[in-house]
């Protein structure tokens, strides 16, 4: 049992701070965000210039043979600064699916030029009437000659617009709902008969409805097994979960710092009101809340590399609850710690808030989550 | 950084796991798995067990006569006992006033009292709380007066726990009544047995006697018994405390907390609800982890130790709600004699029914002893947060 970080790591961690410090000042992710892409394409050559892309790779993969601590590592500083390019989708969720599901063909089609930050990708899970049911998927692929033929709507896929490739979970057998009968699909972004409906969202990401209608794709477009895909996504979203919970741990340190220096200066019937012990021990609790978050985050980047398939999913589950929980605490108390100021879009503590609150809806909230570990808890 | 245990680590929870078997009583370890009541030889048995095997002073470091383990050998060997169903080591002389003796006391003092520490074979007990000083613990009055070589003490200490099995008992005293309420205290043992000492029970509301008002009248104390320097008892007081907080946390015992629940519960409606305390431990233990991690590169626990302390309390008191809740109606009868393990009384309801409620409302103290929730939270907001 060690919980010290590496010479390595502790670099890397300085590395990702120090970017975050020159290139995500408030004002400048403002800019960043008004972009016609909504990220840097500088940005994210400087990632791949730093290793970023490929550190959680295995050296076999044409990585740098890091892992989720790595991963979480630097999306931890990513939540500091709000950080808006798509790492998430390419590397942890795309580029990570790739490097355990793919074929050699595949990863070496798509995983070098990932590194070498040449391509991105999104994750099309989501439908209309999912909610968090990973398999709640009715867009359909049926057999045409040797590939397939995708129809069907995907929803808030994040960083549809700018990928080069979108992996798509789409009903090869079952019903709605089944998790069997399920398969991943590597497509084109710029498919024939792929078409987007492009947005913002709340927290200043891109998003987009996506309508695939006869969409075809050849025998090769598969990732992973027909019919099997599901084993994947559920794994791959429960990674992407566990950095997910990383970014979390970041943007609570960051809202909490930025209350307490407003607490400390900002003064009211002749004192900071920082004075105020209603105040002070709703600040200890938002410190608490944050620690705990950092302890479950850690935990579940400790074990998501586990064999067992349902000692990762606990981890995933669970850190996810404790985000949802203090993620929700330290957004809400802050803006009520900030009052009026609080409420604008002025401060930083609102876009914090937003992205908190953002997180906590990603892949199943803190009640499902709560739920799903419940009944992994019973099941063992 | 990684969570798996070295074969070394694992042959060591193994060799715990043994002795615990071979030494622990079987009518102890039915009393803790059951919630019933410890007499005062289930802990000294299983205390000089341990102290024989030199393991009662698992935090100690070598130099002092302790094993100096590692962050991962304390941690198992907290948790395989917890798991055994051995009662808690009493903090009093192993935890507190131990490490107060060997890094604040004299050559002759660590000759005297710490090999009675490590084997058990004397007991302590703590005098800190008056009845004027509770969470204003500096505002406390007992006053030790120097006549030639001795003090002579008189005053009043209060929730003073097993002073009635106590052979000794570490106090905080006022020395100097001119000076600031902290810079006038001093840190002083007292043998009970001297005469002035008297020791009144104080019956809690689940029926239990636990705690007690311990009377000083008169009472004669060697100079030779004060530790470190007169007036300057505030730093070992400090220090004491920031150790408390750290073990009241009681990660080990909350995780078999857990068990418990999903064992004695077969409602859908309860399983979230302990899946979610289950998930509050898990948050606690892990920083717990990271806290002593930190302090195995150097240094004493942090003011930040106090949130441990808070959470900590806060699942045990839940734990215990929900064992009532789980018990339902069955929580009602009452049936004090059953919480002893002698009793030839049947449960009205389930057998795990009649500790249920007592449990519950003793469990309440976790948030007021060793410093309440309120001043944990005083102390962070001033120590950590600058406020």
């Amino acid at each position: 049992m060690d919980l010290s970080l590496s010479d390595e790591q502790k670099q890397l961690q300085e590395q990702a701070e120090r970017f975050v410090r020159d290139k995500y000042a408030f004002d400048a992710r403002r800019k960043i965000a008004a972009t016609d892409r909504g990220w840097l394409p500088e940005n994210w050559a400087q990632f791949a210039e730093l290793g970023w892309l490929g550190m959680s790779l295995s050296e076999e993969d044409g990585g740098y043979g890091g892992g989720p601590i790595e991963t979480m590592i630097v999306m931890e500083q990513f939540g500091k600064g709000l950080v808006l390019e798509p790492f998430l989708p390419t590397v942890v969720l795309g580029g990570g699916m790739i490097a355990r599901a793919g074929t050699a063909a595949q990863k070496e089609a798509l995983l070098a030029p990932m590194i070498e930050g040449k391509k991105q990708f999104a994750l099309a899970w989501l439908e209309r009437q999912s909610r968090y049911n990973l398999a709640d998927v009715s867009l359909k692929a049926t057999k045409e000659g040797a590939g397939w033929s995708l129809s069907g709507q995907k929803g808030v896929v994040y960083n549809a617009a700018s990928a080069d490739q979108i992996i798509v979970l789409a009903r090869t057998a079952g019903s709605a709902r089944e998790s069997k009968g399920l398969t991943l699909f590597i497509v084109d972004g710029k498919a024939k008969g792929l078409s987007r409906r492009d947005y913002p969202t709340q927290d200043s990401l891109r998003a987009s409805e996506l309508t695939f209608d006869k969409v075809s794709v050849g025998a090769d477009a598969v990732l992973g097994k027909v019919d099997e895909g599901f084993g994947v996504v559920e794994d791959g979203v429960d990674r992407a979960i566990v950095a997910l919970c990383a970014e979390a741990t970041g943007c609570m340190d960051a809202i909490n710092a930025a209350t307490l220096e407003y607490i400390k200066t900002r003064k009211q019937f002749g004192v900071p009101i920082g004075k105020f012990q209603v105040l002070q021990h709703r600040m200890v609790d938002c410190f608490t809340n944050a620690q705990e978050a950092r302890s479950m985050t850690l935990m579940a980047s400790l074990k998501i590399d586990d064999k067992d398939p349902v000692v990762r999913a606990k981890a995933a589950s669970g850190a996810k609850v404790q985000i949802g929980k203090s993620g929700k605490f330290c957004g809400q108390s802050a803006v009520q710690m900030h009052g009026g100021m609080g409420v604008t879009d002025e401060l930083s503590v609102s876009h914090y808030f937003k992205r908190l609150t953002m997180i906590d809806l990603m892949f199943g909230n803190q009640q499902h989550h709560l739920t799903r570990y419940s009944n992994l808890a019973m099941a063992a | 950084m990684d969570l798996a245990l070295k074969p070394e680590h694992k042959a060591f929870a193994d060799e715990i796991r043994a002795f615990a078997r071979a030494n622990l009583s079987p009518a102890t370890r039915e009393k803790t798995l059951s919630g019933k009541h410890y007499d005062r030889d289930d802990h000294m048995v299983w205390q000089q067990a341990l102290g024989k095997k030199g393991w009662l002073t698992y935090t100690w470091p070598k130099k002092f006569g302790g094993p100096g383990w590692d962050v991962t050998r304390r941690f198992l060997f907290e948790n395989v006992l917890a798991e055994e169903g051995a009662p808690r080591i009493l903090p009093f002389g192993p935890k507190m006033v131990g490490p107060v003796i060997y890094t604040f006391g004299n050559d002759e003092q660590k000759a005297r009292f710490l090999p009675g520490i490590r084997e058990s074979t004397v007991s302590w007990c703590q005098g800190y709380s008056e009845p004027g000083a509770g969470s204003d613990l500096a505002n406390l009055r007992t006053k030790a007066e120097r006549d030639g070589d001795h003090y002579v003490v008189n005053g009043q200490k209060t929730w003073t726990s097993y002073a009635h099995w106590g052979d000794w008992i570490f106090c905080l005293v006022r020395t100097n009544t001119e000076a600031k309420p902290q810079e006038g205290i001093s840190f002083l043992l007292i043998d009970m047995k001297t005469p002035g000492v008297t020791v009144r029970p104080i019956i809690m509301l689940d029926g239990a006697h636990a705690v007690n008002d311990v009377f000083l009248d008169n009472v004669k104390v060697p100079v030779a018994n004060l530790v470190g320097k007169e007036n300057d008892g505030w730093t070992c007081a400090k220090f004491l405390l920031a150790n408390e907080r750290l073990g009241i946390a009681e990660v080990p015992s909350s995780k078999r907390g857990v068990s418990m629940l999903r064992s004695i519960s077969d409602d859908p409606s309860m399983a979230e609800k302990i899946a979610d305390v289950d998930l509050q431990v898990q948050a606690l233990e892990m920083s717990e982890l990271r806290a002593l991690s930190a302090m195995a590169l150097g240094g004493a626990p942090g003011p930040e130790v106090s949130t441990l302390k808070v959470r900590g309390s806060e699942i045990q008191q839940r734990i215990a709600e929900l064992a009532m809740e789980a018990v339902g109606e069955y929580a009602a009868p009452y049936q004090p004699g059953m919480l002893f393990h002698d009793s030839n009384e049947t449960p009205v309801g389930p057998d795990h029914a009649p500790p249920a409620a007592p449990r519950y409302f003793n469990m309440r103290k976790t948030s007021i002893y060793g410093g309440s929730t309120e001043i944990q939270k005083n102390i962070v907001s001033k120590m950590v947060l600058g406020l």
